[in-house]
Parts: C-alpha cells; sequence; structure tokens
C-alpha cells in the first residue's frame, strides 16, 4: 500500500491528524482459523470490512477472506497529487460467486524459472485468483524432479541442472501459494501429452507400428503392461504425497489413437478383454485418495468416471462449449469452464473485452445444474510463452476473467470496467508487475525494470 | 556444409544474424581467452585511439563477447593472445552516421588474429557486432572463433524500427535498451514517432507550453532537451541515424493544448462546437509557429532527415469552418479539401528545406498529389502486398524514393509464428524498372503505441524485428528460405536473451541461459 512513499522517519512526537486512519482491526470470527491448512474448494473466502474512525475492522470466518479483505482495502487507497494517502468510509461484505478460480501455466513447451511463477502468485493474489493450475509436464519437457523416478527430469527435461523443479522448488511453489490462499493443481497429462516420459522410463510409451514392424516412433502411454501400472502407481503415490491440494489434474487430452491401433499388441489386448472404446484403458491409469480433474474428452469419449470428478471444459466455439457445459451437468459432475479463456490466443486490439463477456453459467440448463459450475480458469499455453513474455501477456487479461469469477453476475458494463481495470493495471505496474496497457494512456508511475 | 550444432562442426557465420552477404568458413576453430584477448588500431587506420565510437564499441563488444568473464577470474593461464584489428579508410569518428554512409566491412578471420577493414566507423562497428556473434562456448565454458572470410554490406541502406512515444510515454532507458537490440540487428534507423493526439512529451526550449499543457504529466512523462541528447548520443554510438517525426497536420490534438489557435476549430452549423480538429492552415499564426519549431527541432537533431507525418488527415472539421472554407474559396481551391492540405505541406516542407533537411512523408502526401521537393521520400504504410506493391510501382515511377512500412507494422500481434510473414517480405518485388527498384532505400518496423509501453514493449518488438532486419540487410536469394532461418533465428534469440534483451521464444523450446526476470 505505501510501497511508493519514501520510509519517514519514526517520529515520536509526530502527531496523528484529527481525521487520520491508524488501524485496521483483523477478526477471524470462527473458531478454526484454517491458518496452518491448505485452501479448499470448500474454504470460506468470504469477508466484511469496514472503514471508519476510529478504526477500520476486516471480518472474515478464516483466513482466506481475510486476505481477500486486506487486498481489497489496499485497492480502496487513493492517492491526491501531492502523494497523500487517503480512504473513503465504505462498508464492504464481499463473498466470490465461483468456488474455483485458476490459472494454468504451463512449463513444459518452455521451462517458467521459479522467479516468474512466484511473481505471477503474487499478481494472482492481487486478483483474488484461488488457483494455480500447474501443467508441469508434457510432450516436449519434464522438468518435474520425482524422487522415484529420477531419470524421468534426467532424461526428460530441457536439461538436467538448469531446467528442472526440485522438490525445494515445489515446497516453496506451493508454500507461496499457500501463503497467499492459492491452492497448487499440479497437472501429470496421461495417457497423451507423454513424449518426453518416455525418455527416462523405458516401455512406458507405446511403440507404434507400421505395418509389422515398430516404426521407431512411440505414442500415448502403454495401456496393457504390468509395468505401467507398476510405473503409474508409485509415480503418483509420490505425487500425492508431494501436492498436498485433495485435487489433481489427470489430463486425458488429446490421445492420438492411431499409435495403439497400429500395434498389434494392443489390438489382441482390446480383443481379449472386450472393450469397447479405447479411451476405457484410462480407468485403470491413477488410484490415489484425490479428487480428479480431467479435461472434457474423457468424459465426451463415455469413461466410468467417480462422482466427484471435476470436468474441465475447454473446446468448441461457443455454442458448443455451451452445449457441454449443459451436457456435463446434467449427467450430474462439477464442472469447470476455460474455452473462452484461452489467453494465449493473442490478438490485436481490446481481447479483453471478450473474456469480459463470457460467463460461464450462460447455457440452458436447470438452477440445480447451474450450481454444478464450480468455477473456471484462464489458460496461458507455453508454445509462445517463457519469462520473457509471460506477465505482460497474463495481466492485465487475466484481471477480466477475476471479475467474471468473483463478482457478481450483473456486472456487466465494459464501460465501467474498463476505468476500473485501467486503475487496477497501473496498480499492478506499480507493485512492479509489468501488466500490460489496455489502450493509449498513462500510469503516474510507470514501469521501471527493464 | 550447413551442419548443425555439433561442438566439433560448429560453422560461425551461422550465428550471425542477419546473414552476411558473402563468407566463407571452415570447421578449423581458435580458442579465445578473455584474459589475453584484444582490440587494436591498425597501423594504416584512419581513426585510432581516442576515437569515441571505435573506443566505447571495444569496451561495449568485450562484454559481449565474453558474457561469463569477470575479472576475479585468474586462473586461466595466459597462452597465445588474441588480436582484433580494426582499420578503417576515413576518420569519421566525430560525425553522425548518415544516409548514405559506407556500413561495408570486410572481416577476416585467422590463427591469433581478426582483421576488420572498412570506410567508416559504422562498417567498423557492424563488423564488430558481425564478429560478436561468431564467438561460441562449448559444454565446457570455453570461448571459440572459427577460421572465416567475410564481405559483407547492407543490400538496404535505410534499415528502421518506429517507436511511437505519444500514445504509451516510454521512459528513457526503454529507448537505449531498443537502441542496444536495434544494434544487435543491424537496423540503423530510430524513427522516434515522438508526439502524436494523446500525448506531447518532448520538452521544446521556444515552446514550453506544449509538453507543460500537452503530456501526460509535464514533469514525470517528458523528454528533457537533456534526455534528446542522451538518446541521440547513445544512438550514434552504435551507428544509429535518429529520425525525428513531428507529424501533422493531423495526429495533432495534444498540441492544441499548450499552443491555442495552432488548431482548427470544428463548428456545428454556425457556432463553434467546443472540439478541435487538425492544425489550421489558413492562419499565419500557424505557419509562424511550425517555422520556429522546426528551427528548433532541426538545430537539436543533427540528422538531415526529418519526418513530418501529413497522414490520415480528417477533412471534416476543416468543412465545418467557415473561415477554412471562406479561405479555400479565395485560393480556388472550391471544395477539394485535398488541395488546402497539399498547400500546408507544401508550406512546412519549404520550411524544412529551408533548414537544409530532406523530408520523409507519409504515402497520403503523394496520394493527394502534393507538390513536393524531388528528393522527399515517401513512406508506404498501408495495405497488403496487393495494395502497397501498385504503390511502390506508382511512385517510383514519378521518380520518387519510397520507404516501405507496411507489411512490418509488428503492433499487430497474432497467434502463431508470425514472423515468418515479416522475414518473406519482397520490398523490390512489384512491376518497374530496374532504376525504379533502386528508388526503394529501404525499410522500417513499426511498433506503433496503442498497446504497448515499456511492459511489453522488447517481448514485441524481439525478435520478430529481427526477421525484418536479415530480410532489410541480406541477399534476397541467400535468405530464400524460411526454415533455414528457423533455427538460425532461435539461436539469434537466444542469444538476444543472453545479452539482456528480453526477447520472446518463436516456438515451444529453451535457451541454455533464461531469462531470469519477471
Amino acid at each position: 500500500m505505501f510501497g511508493s512513499t519514501k520510509k519517514l522517519g519514526l517520529s515520536k512526537s509526530r502527531r496523528t491528524g484529527p481525521s487520520e486512519l491508524t488501524e485496521l482491526q483483523v477478526w477471524i470470527t470462527s473458531p478454526d482459523s484454517e491458518c496452518d491448512d491448505y485452501p479448499s474448494v470448500t474454504s470460506d473466502e468470504s469477508y466484511e470490512l469496514s472503514v471508519d474512525l476510529p478504526f477500520a475492522v476486516l471480518k472474515a470466518p478464516k483466513v482466506w477472506g481475510a486476505l481477500h479483505g486486506l487486498e481489497t482495502f489496499s485497492q480502496l487507497l487513493y492517492e491526491d497529487e501531492y502523494g497523500a494517502k487517503s480512504v473513503n468510509a465504505t462498508t464492504i461484505s464481499d463473498f466470490p460467486r465461483f468456488a474455483h478460480r485458476g490459472i494454468l501455466l504451463d512449463s513444459s513447451r518452455h521451462f517458467l524459472p521459479i522467479k516468474v511463477i512466484l511473481a505471477n502468485l503474487e499478481t494472482m493474489a492481487m486478483n483474488k485468483f484461488n488457483v494455480f493450475h500447474w501443467h508441469i509436464v508434457d510432450d516436449q519437457s519434464f522438468p518435474y524432479l520425482s524422487r522415484t523416478f529420477p531419470q524421468l527430469s534426467q532424461q526428460g527435461a530441457y536439461h538436467p541442472y538448469t531446467h528442472v523443479y526440485t522438490p525445494a522448488d515445489v515446497k516453496m511453489v506451493i508454500e507461496f501459494a499457500r501463503l497467499r490462499g492459492i491452492r497448487v493443481i499440479p497437472e501429470f497429462d496421461t495417457p497423451g501429452h507423454t513424449q518426453s516420459w518416455g525418455k527416462g522410463q523405458k516401455d512406458l510409451l507405446t511403440p507404434c507400428y507400421s505395418g509389422s514392424k515398430p516404426s521407431g516412433t512411440f505414442g500415448p502411454i502403454n495401456p496393457i503392461l504390468n509395468t505401467t501400472y507398476d510405473f503409474m502407481n508409485q509415480f503418483f503415490k509420490e505425487i500425492s504425497t508431494v501436492f498436498p491440494d485433495a485435487y489433481v489434474h489427470l489430463g486425458g487430452d488429446e490421445v492420438d489413437f492411431t499409435c495403439w491401433r497400429s500395434n498389434p499388441d494392443i489390438q489382441q489386448f482390446m480383443e481379449q478383454h472386450r472393450f469397447q472404446t479405447r479411451l476405457q484403458l484410462l480407468d485403470i491409469v491413477t488410484t490415489t485418495n484425490k479428487g480428479y480433474m480431467i479435461w472434457q474428452e474423457v468424459f465426451d469419449n463415455g469413461v466410468k468416471l467417480k462422482p466427484d470428478t471435476l470436468i474441465h471444459v475447454w473446446k468448441g466455439n461457443q455454442e458448443q462449449y455451451q452445449n457441454e457445459m449443459a451436457n456435463v451437468t446434467s449427467s450430474g459432475y462439477q464442472t469447470l469452464l476455460s474455452t473462452p479463456w484461452y489467453l494465449n490466443r493473442i490478438s490485436y486490439g481490446q481481447d479483453w473485452h471478450g473474456y469480459y463477456k463470457a460467463d460461464p453459467q450462460d447455457f440452458k440448463g436447470t438452477e440445480e445444474q447451474k450450481k454444478l459450475v464450480i468455477g473456471g480458469e484462464a489458460c496461458l499455453w507455453g508454445e509462445y510463452v517463457d519469462a520473457t513474455n509471460l506477465t505482460p501477456r497474463l495481466w492485465p487479461r487475466a484481471s477480466a476473467v477475476a471479475e467474471r469469477l468473483w463478482s457478481a453476475k450483473d456486472v456487466t458494463d465494459i464501460n465501467d470496467a474498463f476505468n476500473r481495470l485501467s486503475m487496477h493495471r497501473c496498480r499492478m505496474v506499480e507493485r512492479g508487475i509489468p501488466a500490460e496497457p489496455l489502450f493509449s494512456s498513462y500510469c503516474p508511475r510507470e514501469y521501471k525494470g527493464i | 556444409k550447413k551442419s548443425r550444432h555439433s561442438t566439433l562442426n560448429h560453422l560461425s557465420f551461422e550465428g550471425v544474424w542477419p546473414l552476411p552477404q558473402a563468407f566463407t568458413s571452415s570447421t578449423e576453430r581458435y580458442p579465445l581467452n578473455p584474459q589475453a584477448f584484444y582490440f587494436g588500431y591498425g597501423k594504416q587506420s584512419a581513426a585510432q585511439q581516442g576515437c569515441s565510437v571505435l573506443d566505447t564499441a571495444f569496451k561495449r563488444y568485450f562484454s559481449l563477447i565474453f558474457p561469463d568473464y569477470s575479472s576475479v577470474d585468474q586462473w586461466a593461464f595466459v597462452d597465445k593472445p588474441f588480436l582484433v584489428e580494426v582499420s578503417v579508410d576515413q576518420d569519421d569518428c566525430e560525425s553522425y552516421p548518415q544516409e548514405d554512409s559506407s556500413e561495408k566491412y570486410n572481416l577476416s578471420v585467422c590463427e591469433g588474429k581478426a582483421s576488420l577493414k572498412a570506410e567508416t566507423v559504422w562498417g567498423a562497428v557492424r563488423g564488430l557486432e558481425t564478429f560478436s556473434q561468431m564467438v561460441y562456448q562449448d559444454d565446457f565454458g570455453s570461448y571459440f572463433v572459427n577460421k572465416t572470410e567475410i564481405e559483407d554490406f547492407p543490400r538496404f541502406q535505410f534499415r528502421g524500427i518506429l517507436l511511437d512515444t505519444s500514445r504509451h510515454y516510454l521512459p528513457v532507458q526503454a529507448i537505449l535498451k531498443t537502441l542496444d537490440a536495434m544494434a544487435y540487428s543491424k537496423f540503423n534507423v530510430f524513427h522516434w514517432h515522438i508526439v502524436d493526439d494523446p500525448s506531447f512529451p518532448y520538452q521544446s526550449s521556444t515552446f514550453p507550453d506544449l509538453s507543460s499543457k500537452g503530456a501526460f504529466h509535464p514533469m514525470t512523462h517528458i523528454y528533457t532537451q537533456s534526455d534528446v541528447r542522451r538518446v541521440i548520443s547513445y544512438a550514434r554510438l552504435q551507428g544509429i541515424r535518429v529520425l525525428p517525426e513531428f507529424d501533422s497536420p493531423g495526429h495533432t490534438k495534444s498540441w492544441g493544448k499548450g499552443q491555442s489557435d495552432l488548431l482548427t476549430p470544428c463548428y456545428r452549423g454556425s457556432t463553434p462546437s467546443g472540439t478541435f480538429g487538425p492544425v489550421n492552415p489558413v492562419l499565419p499564426s500557424t505557419y509562424q509557429f511550425m517555422e520556429k519549431l522546426f528551427k528548433e527541432v532541426s538545430s537539436v537533431f543533427p540528422d538531415s532527415y526529418i519526418h513530418l507525418g501529413g497522414d490520415e488527415v480528417n477533412f471534416s472539421c476543416w468543412k465545418s469552418n467557415p473561415d477554412v472554407r471562406a479561405f479555400m474559396q479565395k485560393m480556388g481551391f472550391g471544395a477539394d479539401f485535398t488541395k488546402l492540405e497539399a498547400f500546408y505541406i507544401e508550406n512546412i516542407v519549404n520550411i524544412t528545406s529551408a533548414l537544409n533537411k530532406t523530408s520523409i512523408v507519409w504515402q497520403d502526401v503523394f496520394d493527394y498529389h502534393e507538390k513536393i521537393p524531388e528528393d522527399t521520400v515517401l513512406h508506404i504504410w498501408k495495405g497488403l502486398p496487393e495494395v502497397y506493391q501498385t504503390e511502390l510501382s506508382r511512385i517510383t515511377k514519378a521518380g520518387k524514393r519510397v520507404l516501405l512500412a507496411a507489411p512490418w507494422y509488428i503492433n499487430h500481434i497474432s497467434y502463431g509464428q508470425d514472423w515468418r510473414n515479416y522475414y518473406t517480405v519482397q520490398p523490390q518485388n512489384f512491376s518497374g524498372t530496374e532504376e525504379q527498384k533502386k528508388l526503394v532505400i529501404g525499410g522500417e518496423v513499426c511498433m506503433w503505441g496503442e498497446y504497448v509501453d515499456a511492459t511489453n514493449l522488447n517481448p514485441r518488438l524481439w525478435p520478430r524485428a529481427s526477421a525484418a532486419a536479415e530480410r532489410l540487410w541480406s541477399d534476397e536469394k541467400q535468405t530464400s528460405s524460411v526454415d533455414s532461418a528457423f533455427p538460425r533465428l532461435q539461436d539469434f534469440r537466444c542469444k538476444l536473451v543472453r545479452r539482456g534483451i528480453q526477447a520472446e521464444p518463436l516456438y515451444v523450446g529453451h535457451c541454455k541461459h533464461e531469462y531470469q526476470g519477471v
């Protein structure tokens, strides 16, 4: 709040002015503050803020609400042209519309140094995002240093020392996030998107065939070998302990069946076990005691899912994703929306308008169905993104999504949003975050880090 | 011969961007030791120690060549020294680079010595840049350079980058950083679109109100005379010309804040509406003001060229104003406002010609049939290839020189590898004679500022602008394959990141040394 003010020396004799606000009291009003816990999808994030004299009061049932209330309070401050800070008398009662408000970052297409991940967690907190969906590995590289299978990153990372996340790195991210009320949900996407896994784990991936001979290339994870399940069980056991969140994202997207089809052993296995669809093989892939998040394909392909599975909708045009949301919720599953919020898809002009307008409950369904929409995620896939351009590409565009997921459904005035978002953007810049401009304009304090 | 990236077989010239015109190289390589590496002047060189451009270049390039070196490393034993000997024919060390300055250089690398010969210091700076890109490290961090012969010169004389400091203020540091990155890609003109509608950050000594009333903030969002001098001298040391643009008569809203009566008052019916339009071309005070302003600008900016703008003039305000209409009648222009614009621009060009400057104007000026001096350069910015190729034909047919910017509006971002579009532009592909083709003096990458400021300028500019840099420097035939360019540009991008330029990735992959900032 006061970062830009030069530190005045401690002056004991300093009188406080008659209307100076000197204290913000923070009250946690429920017996269990959850201070030492990890946030979850059921965490109470509500708070009440009353800015008044003699002191301002922030009340929240849990620490998570208190964190949000502090962020709000910091945003109520404004400066006059002499640099004096003021705040208006205010009463706020606030809580999020959706419980799952996430950002996806992809550290496989490009390695993301820890610093940029932490800076973005900080920025997420400024925007009241509460889930960091860490798409940590994929085809191109495997930077996660596994204790059980260190060869995975040894062989699969871009570089085994400089482009990996050690257990200490991962711990740091998780704790940094926790202190800001942010859950860390890792995604270990299988059975597709796993090319890099095969470098350090022989026989994990399916050998593709051309005709009757192996072609030398590999496809998705090999679902018929016992070794696959031994590996997966051990690997996900480790993941379950390393990542404390109650959910893990299993991926399940874009599985190319051609390699499986080409492999004679798999063909034979399918016939013997009379599997109707290939994706049913997914059923056996993992056993952990976590809840699962999966991309929509798994649902679309009729795989049997646990009732508390969270289905992540990402495909299609507006009509298609709205239909998907209707289908998923009418089958009784909880769902998350990402389709309209693929922030990696850049274009010229103020594309934040589109992000602001999209609403996850905009589809034909009952009230019950709409309740199954627990939120959404803005995705920043990494094909063209790394630390050099991540932060300006994510912010302030993701802030438009943040408001859609937190604020009331009827907060839709785009012109008012522009004015407020412009101020919010300058605020992020002042706090050292290179959030890019919305349009021709200026901030009183421009971005200094080059 | 095009082998890739095994330390045994590394060909140095492949690591150079833009691709030199002529080179032969071998796999024979020589180790370099930062503690036994020297720059020196050849005995025959017209420039010797004390030459500011080359002395500072030696210092700068030493750090660029040996990024890991700190003077604490005392362990390496000092064996055979390596000397880079620089000789130039002309001692133009204390001058500014000109439109026709030779940037040619010959670089010959053999055992223990590199000979760099150039006509001017500017050519020598280009050669040093090339040499710095030829040095590479093996997996153990040892430095090497391959035996090479290079004869290089630019295809086009004018290779520019436009920055817009009106839509968003750019701190001086951001401009200086851009100049560094420009030098790495051998860009040689910084087109400073310094003022426009939204703000007037240029602090004029003759008319201080222009910035005190027209800048976003009169203290924090201005360029003082000292800032401007700093940019110009920093650019000069890297062989970069600074071309200022004071765009008029349109794009001047911010000018009216500090100079009342400069802009045309728009009318609604018979009463002023309270809004203002382009510069008022009918008042003598306008031309008195412009003369004084351009006199100052001409002395502040040493380049012999000045950009006068002249684009996108909206006639509706002029039309609404009774005094303007009366003037049109008096001058016999009828209802043709292009004639009024022509009248205005001709007056301004006369002012700048009298100040000994050559003008560059946007293509709109030619399109409106304005009478402009033969040596005025037209800046083409509109349209898709079919459209701008026609314009290139038309303008060069009329005997005028042109600059091409249309295909290089890199502020227009889109998803995917759009650098390929910038790379495959063919600036001389239009119907015309050889003489006409020679009139294309170069091109410019434009980074308009509506959506750009210091938070996103660098990743948006680099390495996409570098694709255009190669198109403007290198031989077209040798650089016709985008697919061959891809791995080279990926490497060059990693080099930029290593040098502290926040250049974004082209596609999936990694650099040995990633960007460690936010």
